[in-house]
């Protein structure tokens, strides 16, 4: 006998589940199939090309009105089932009361909207359905500004689709890089890197606070106070599985609705599919376990009852032309592996996680098309040690012989090009080294191959191996460290001109041979990066040595030193009593004196630091830098305030060039002094930048050093007026965090470019040496800040994040 | 598998990513390491070298640097890499739900009871 079955929900699982029933069994039911959207059955994954004008909705439609009355299916579309009877077996749609003997719940999921306020406005949309798409659709006809909350798949869909109809898209991304279920930071780099040469803004670790307009959205209020204007809003936060009706049922309800392997519900005559369920607590949300549960569902319907088994699913994505592929578990873990492959040329990423020599996971971008053949080695648990060599280059790369770089570029072709940017093929370059050109910067010269974005140069330095024989010997510039090939200056360049604004973009487009780094690069990019874009790079505190990030010196028994600043060695007897208070109030062991004109208080806990600096802060002393690769002190005498042979002020003029440097970050540290006349007591000529006042004005030096090494300044110029005297030290310091290698100092540094050539910026070329006190403005606009005052504000920080020793007591 | 006292030690994220915390316990201080989104390590926050503390180190790759004199240790076996000869103890750790797990076992009682 035809027994009554009741879908709720025309989404894709059910459709499915349909297909199987009129297809295996097409008499056994009588089946009426309820939808709150005034629509049957339609391929939802389809509506991101909707959006973007690709498709439209009819060519998106897998059953329609004939399919329905072809297989004598009710319809009950545009009402939504409001309760579930189970007692009676019925359903409430609208005013109606439908029987039934199965039921199968297939309400798929709900858009999950974050709770700020504005979130009802309109102008607010979600992306789940066609209505949504088409809200967006004539929102994005106004055209305007759009601003997308969140970056996963279907955010980064919905932006890719406005933008794609002229609107001017934000992504908001709450976490550190986009789609971080599915991609690795690396990856996630790329894919924000192509989204961006799109038009489309993207911002990381942006945290909603409220939706603001008056009467409709107008603009998205972040936590950090920025304001975005918006005409047009999409949630696209995530989806929670829609379990509303189950749950007023009675039925058991997890995170969704709780079924068996025979996706029964807790009430054997209810199934569950798609979406909305959650089976062997997991939920499901591709289409492939969708369909194989809409399998065991008609199965358990016709009488021969299957097994729903969850498999691990790999994702390949195209978020409209960015090729993404993730299978497996690709997150970290202990005794975890990486095998990481990098063409920074062809913006390809890979990245294979391997486990007890199997593979357990892989990350790729760009060029997914080796996907299928990792997914099969980690759905297999193939034991991968013996291909482990060449796996990463996929399929094709194994059985071979083992790949040497000189034969493999010694079987070169000589048409075969070498050099991308300047179209320079293999023969050129070996006629020029035949003809005398033995070493790169030979072959640059000759050849302009390796001139310009400088990836090809172990290439070039190959065929100079190759073609010299032994006869050609490495050159000495010596790499950053072991996780890259280039040294400091080719980073340094690489960073202004590609140009690259944060450590992803440079261990991926530079080829970092390691996930991210290590002590040695790590401080050194980071210091580029905020030298370079002040505005664009945030700093990163976990790429610090431990003194500026504790902002303290560490000391050999893990206790740290704490210097106040004292502007150009001067103090007042209510900051002498603050740090005598401060000494005793923390058990200070030593108090010295220190040859920058300070107090330096040795072996405070670290744990105690937010509460010295708290204590300091409030008698108006700020952190002294004594820690950091950045301006140190400034050292003085007592001038012409107090001395009689003094010509100028110069502790004023300490002070002031105190005032405008301290808080910036340089390639090492900076020392000043300003002495008052020629007896030089504050020591001026082996400093860092040295001032020595004469009666006709300031002597300017530089390049000094006391140190590993001792020299005296050399004079970059004499000046009659203060205000030039600080032009020029401003403009120095700022040419030195332009181009000077990370860790030499200004004496080093001057060494190497010569001091003609800082002459020629700072002294002669008026525009340049403005340009250097702009730039040198705007990065303090951002750095010039108390550390002490900021990190007092947050103690917790500094306090162990658990006590166990109290556990340890029961 | 038995043997493993799993505790519930903080929210992943009050670990910077590439950063550390200390726990105290009663077998001295013990460093979490966040190497990942996802990953995390634990093992004793004294360089065998000089004392050094180890979460005061730049964490990178699957491996610390002590802050005192650059050893580097492998965060997975403990080992000092390089020309260095040492190691450190380290601890099973896991990371769930958001949440940093780490085996007690060893760290709530004295290895001889």
């Amino acid at each position: 006998m035809t027994q009554k079955l009741v879908i709720i929900g025309a989404g894709m699982a059910s459709g499915r589940v349909i297909d199987h029933l009129t297809d295996t069994a097409p008499d056994a039911f009588d089946i009426t199939l309820v939808n709150a959207e005034p629509r049957g059955n339609y391929n939802r994954i389809m509506l991101s090309p909707v959006l973007s004008g690709e498709k439209t909705y009819d060519d998106i439609v897998t059953h329609d009105d004939a399919f329905y009355a072809k297989h004598g299916i009710a319809t009950r579309f545009g009402t939504a089932v409001t309760a579930i009877e189970r007692a009676g077996k019925t359903v409430t749609v609208g005013a109606d009361t439908l029987s039934y003997d199965k039921l199968l719940i297939a309400t798929g999921s709900a858009p999950f909207i974050i709770p700020v306020p504005g979130r009802d406005l309109p102008g607010v949309v979600t992306y789940r359905d066609l209505d949504d798409t088409n809200a967006m659709i004539a929102a994005a006809d106004q055209g305007g500004k759009a601003v997308v909350i969140g970056g996963g798949l279907l955010g980064l869909e919905a932006a890719a689709g406005l933008a794609e109809r002229g609107m001017d898209v934000t992504v908001l991304h709450l976490m550190g890089h986009l789609m971080e279920r599915q991609l690795d930071p690396a990856a996630g780099y790329l894919l924000r890197r192509d989204l961006e040469a799109r038009g489309i803004t993207v911002r990381t670790q942006a945290v909603t606070k409220a939706i603001i307009g008056n009467g409709r959205a107008e603009a998205v209020l972040l936590e950090d106070g920025t304001t975005l204007p918006a005409d047009l809003v999409v949630m696209a936060v995530g989806i929670r599985p829609e379990t509303r009706l189950a749950t007023d049922a009675g039925l058991e309800v997890g995170r969704g609705i709780v079924v068996n392997a025979q996706m029964e519900t807790s009430d054997p005559d209810i199934m569950a599919v798609g979406e909305c369920v959650e089976c062997a607590g997991q939920l499901f949300g591709l289409v492939a376990p969708l369909y194989d549960q809409a399998k065991v569902v008609a199965a358990g319907l016709t009488g021969t009852p299957a097994v729903f088994l969850p498999k691990d699913t790999a994702t390949k994505l195209k978020v409209t032309g960015c090729d993404l592929f993730s299978a497996g578990d690709f997150a970290d873990g202990p005794g975890r592996e990486d095998i990481v492959f990098r063409d920074p040329g062809r913006g390809i990423y890979k990245r294979l996680v391997i486990e007890d020599d199997r593979l357990v996971g892989a990350v790729m971008y760009g060029d997914t098309a080796d996907g299928n053949w990792f997914f099969g080695l980690i759905k297999d648990g193939t034991d991968i040690e013996p291909m482990r060599e060449a796996l990463i280059f996929g399929p094709a790369a194994q059985g071979g012989a083992a790949a040497d770089p000189l034969s493999a570029v010694a079987a070169l072709p000589p048409e075969a090009e070498i050099c991308g940017c300047n179209g320079v093929c293999k023969g050129t370059i070996v006629s020029a080294i035949d003809g005398g050109a033995t070493d790169l910067g030979a072959v640059r010269a000759a050849t302009k191959a390796s001139a310009s974005c400088g990836t090809c140069t172990g290439l070039v330095e190959q065929l100079l191996q190759v073609t010299l024989g032994d006869g050609f010997v490495k050159p000495t510039a010596q790499p950053i460290c072991g996780c890259t090939h280039l040294t400091h200056e080719d980073v340094r360049r690489l960073i202004k001109t590609t140009p690259l604004k944060s450590q992803e973009a440079v261990w991926q487009d530079l080829g970092w041979t390691t996930r991210n780094g290590c002590h040695v690069c790590r401080p050194a990019i980071n210091f580029y990066l905020l030298a370079d874009w002040p505005l664009e790079y945030r700093d990163d505190p976990q790429s610090r040595f431990v003194n500026e990030r504790k902002h303290a010196n560490i000391q050999k028994d893990g206790t740290f030193s704490v210097v106040p600043r004292m502007w150009g060695g001067i103090t007042t007897p209510q900051e002498l009593r603050a740090i005598a208070d401060a000494a005793d109030k923390y058990a200070v062991p030593t108090v010295k004196v220190t040859g920058g004109q300070r107090i330096d208080l040795l072996g405070v806990k670290g744990e105690d630091l937010p509460a010295i600096w708290a204590d300091l802060n409030r008698a108006g002393l700020v952190s002294g830098h004594a820690y950091s690769k950045g301006l140190r002190t400034v050292k003085t005498c007592v001038g012409t305030d107090h001395c009689r042979f003094g010509t100028q002020d110069s502790t004023g003029l300490g002070i002031r060039l105190e005032k405008a440097l301290w808080g910036s970050w340089t390639p090492h540290k900076v020392k000043l002094a300003v002495s008052g006349c020629p007896r030089n007591c504050a020591e001026a000529t082996c400093k860092d930048v040295g001032i020595v006042c004469v009666d006709s004005g300031y002597q300017v030096g530089v390049a000094g050093a006391a140190g590993m090494d001792v020299k005296e300044t050399e004079r970059l110029a004499d000046v009659a007026t203060e205000q030039e005297a600080i032009d020029l030290t401003v403009a120095f310091i700022q040419l030195y965090r332009e181009n000077a290698k990370y860790l030499d100092r200004p004496y080093k540094w001057v060494a190497k470019v010569g001091l003609d050539w800082v002459k020629a910026r700072v002294v002669d070329d008026l525009t340049e040496r403005q340009r250097l006190i702009d730039a040198f403005a705007l990065s303090q606009s951002i750095y010039q800040k108390d550390p002490w005052a900021e990190l007092a504000a947050d103690p917790a920080r500094f306090a162990p994040l658990a006590d166990l020793t109290l556990e340890a007591a029961e | 598998m038995t043997g493993f006292t799993w505790l519930d030690i903080a929210a992943v994220d009050d670990i910077p990513l590439r950063g550390a915390r200390k726990i105290k316990t009663a077998m001295g201080c013990v460093a979490l390491f966040r190497t990942g989104p996802e990953e995390a390590f634990a093992a004793t926050d004294r360089c065998p070298h000089k004392g050094g503390p180890l979460s005061e180190g730049i964490v990178h790759g699957q491996s610390v640097t002590c802050p005192l004199h650059n050893w580097v240790f492998d965060l997975n076996t403990g080992q000092a890499q390089g020309a260095d000869a040492g190691s450190i103890a380290v601890h099973p750790v896991r990371v769930e739900g958001g949440r940093v797990l780490i085996d007690a076992a060893a760290l709530l009682r004295p290895p001889a009871a």
